[in-house]
């Protein structure tokens, strides 16, 4: 409410606040990396590794913050709103939970879905040693695996994979830019996450042949402890204004088989005065004109 | 002859096509789902689960020929898009994306649209418009043209004005400037308080408070506090029956019908009561003065009306339409005005009736 109160003073200032108020078409989603109490090696690791994928759109933290989500997530909701962040990946590491990543989002600045996610494998970005793509390409994202769609917990797994790792959404794309590509698997209660640069080779015809060469951050994850939100709030957050529908256009439908059809309203036609194609056969004869006129001709009606 | 040849040629030609497709087509159980708008695209096919178990290099061959099936496959839909030449001919072949499909919940709820003003409500009811101003005036002094308001503005620097002129009725002591001073602050002051009770009122109206805080803020206003005062008072086990009160607040007995219906006062009651009643009723059908303030009443008839006429002509020429709606109730206005006087004279003969 203090954001009320207070006007802002400058131009700057009131940029900022537009920036970050609710509007109709948002801006793409930020993420923060944070460091728990006890982070090890191999959790920096991680989380330098994703930073690197999103960057700019993420905002790595380099202290330690001593907090546990699962039990209280006011510090995650205040550094969200503080960095203006609804994404968020959270590591830290114990003898009960080795290796441990919690990846969620916000609604609101409050939380709404957080999944905890063991790793088992890490292979790092400067461990595999080739040419990288440039910073800030959207990847593709491709998802395989029954479970994704079976399981409750895996789809809103798929669905927080997607969110944190979609980029701007953009309305054109440079077809040869497509050169990252992030691979998940779920086989056998576990998450493989490889991820993979695209050359693009020539094929006989339009379509180029796929090469893939392994390149960035590679995962194996086991899912550990879940806190999705209520079915309520999941469908409050999923609802879209009104004004961000298409407007239907009347009048207009489309067929099965890809035909459009429209429909024209016309004014009513005086058919007598329609202009149909010239046949000579039906045109007047002089005799017929004299008797439709009433046996005045026209040479007499000038005179008088 | 020549027709076995045809033949064999559209044959071998067609043998050729599908060798240069083999190189990209991929042979799936079930079709995968595409999102091209998140260049998504999700593969529901089982994946070979035995053979994903054992560890090492075997597993890194398996997954990443997997990867290799569902990417090819994506950039061939990728591909099919409807493309141009971004900034000429020799410009990158660009894809146009449709609109992502897949359901993402957002970042912040929708955007509401926030309550007109106390300004703005006075304004569409008038059917007052906004009049388009230009950001530059033309200053005689500088002879150029400056802003309207802010830096370097047309009227010369105020804080520099070196004469304030008494004004015809004014005290010839009193320090002007200190007036101009002391008004303008006024001025931002009542601005300020304006702003602020506008976004009360909004803030009041979007959260719709059926539970005000029953603790004192030292923001309320007077009606809130009595709201909530009743309701505290309510709130005990006896309906605040014996709740003590503050020795100036009154008295009120608990309304079932919270108010709306007639009550009568009991038949032997207070005679004293009952007698200055009467007296003052028999006062007031004597007086030469109508009950009813009938300026009062024709100026709320006339708001209504006016009222109306801005709602109806909403969309049409505002302006235009509001004046003209407004001469067009002259005819009408000595109407009400004679209705208006009718009902203090209807009333008297019915008071008189139960008086007498």
């Amino acid at each position: 409410l203090i954001c009320c109160y207070r006007k802002p003073k400058t131009k700057r200032a009131k940029r900022f606040l537009e920036k970050r108020e609710p509007k109709l078409n948002e801006n793409t989603k930020n993420a923060m990396l944070i460091k728990g109490g006890n982070a090890n090696l191999t959790v920096t690791e991680v989380l330098k590794d994703i930073y690197a994928v999103k960057k700019p759109f993420a905002v790595l933290y380099k202290r330690k913050n001593i907090t546990r989500p699962f039990e209280d997530q006011t510090s995650l909701e205040f550094f969200s709103k503080k960095s203006d962040c609804s994404l968020f990946l959270f590591g830290s590491h114990n003898k009960k939970r080795p290796n441990n990543l919690i990846i969620g989002r916000m609604f609101d600045y409050h939380v709404l879905d957080m999944i905890e996610l063991g790793v088992e494998k890490f292979v790092a970005l400067k461990d595999i040693k080739n040419s990288k793509c440039p910073e800030g390409t959207k990847p593709m994202l491709i998802f395989a695996g029954d479970m994704f769609d079976v399981n409750e917990e895996y789809r809103r797994l798929k669905s927080l994979l997607i969110d944190f790792f979609r980029g701007p959404t953009v309305p054109n794309i440079r077809l040869a830019g497509l050169e990252y590509v992030l691979h998940f698997t779920a086989v056998d209660g576990k998450i493989y996450m490889r991820s993979y640069k695209v050359l693009l080779k020539k094929s006989g015809c339009k379509i180029p042949r796929i090469e893939l060469e392994e390149m960035g951050p590679s995962l194996d994850l086991v899912m550990r402890r879940t806190h999705l939100a209520s079915d309520d709030l999941y469908k409050l957050s999923l609802k879209q204004p009104k004004g961000l529908k298409p407007k239907k256009k009347k009048n207009i439908s489309h067929d099965a088989l890809g035909t459009t059809y429209g429909r024209i309203h016309m004014q009513k036609q005086d058919l007598s005065k329609l202009q149909t194609r010239k046949m000579k056969g039906l045109k007047k004869r002089p005799a017929e004109k004299s008797a439709q006129d009433g046996g005045a001709t026209p040479k007499k009606s000038k005179s008088a | 002859m020549a027709a076995v040849r045809v033949e064999a040629v559209l044959a071998a030609a067609e043998e050729e096509e599908a060798e240069k497709r083999r190189s990209i087509t991929v042979e799936k159980e079930l079709e995968l789902e595409y999102d091209l708008g998140n260049l998504l695209a999700v593969d529901r096919n089982p994946p070979p689960a035995a053979a994903l178990r054992g560890a090492g290099p075997r597993r890194e061959a398996l997954l990443r020929a997997l990867a290799r099936d569902n990417t090819q496959l994506l950039v061939s839909r990728l591909w099919e898009l409807p493309a141009e030449r971004a900034g000429g001919a020799g410009g990158p072949l660009v894809a146009q994306l449709p609109e992502p499909t897949f359901r993402l919940p957002r970042e912040k709820p929708a955007p509401k649209p926030r309550p007109p003003t106390r300004w703005e409500q006075f304004a569409r009811l008038k059917g007052i418009r906004r009049k388009k101003k230009t950001s530059l005036v033309w200053d005689e002094q500088a002879k150029e043209w400056r802003r309207r308001w802010g830096y370097k503005r047309a009227g010369g620097d105020p804080s520099r004005a070196w004469l304030a002129e008494v004004p015809a009725g004014a005290d010839p002591e009193e320090d002007q400037f200190a007036r101009l001073r002391r008004e303008k602050r006024e001025r931002v002051a009542r601005n300020e308080l304006n702003r602020l009770r506008n976004l009360a009122r909004a803030h009041r109206a979007g959260s719709a408070v059926p539970a005000a805080p029953l603790h004192p803020t030292g923001h309320q206003d007077r009606d809130e506090l009595r709201r909530v005062a009743r309701v505290a008072r309510v709130s005990t086990a006896s309906l605040g029956r014996f709740q003590p009160r503050l020795p100036k607040e009154p008295a009120e007995p608990p309304s079932r019908s919270g108010g709306k219906k007639r009550r009568f006062q009991p038949l032997l009651g207070n005679l004293a009561a009952e007698r200055s009643r009467q007296l003052e009723l028999l006062r007031d059908m004597g007086s030469k003065k109508p009950v009813l303030d009938i300026t009062r009443a024709v100026n709320k008839q006339l708001r209504a009306e006016e009222a109306e006429a801005a709602a109806a002509n909403k969309g049409k020429k505002q302006s235009k339409r509001g004046k003209r709606g407004r001469r067009q109730q002259r005819p009408g206005r000595s109407g009400k005005k004679s209705g208006a006087r009718r009902q203090p004279q209807q009333q008297k003969p019915a008071g008189g009736g139960t008086g007498g």
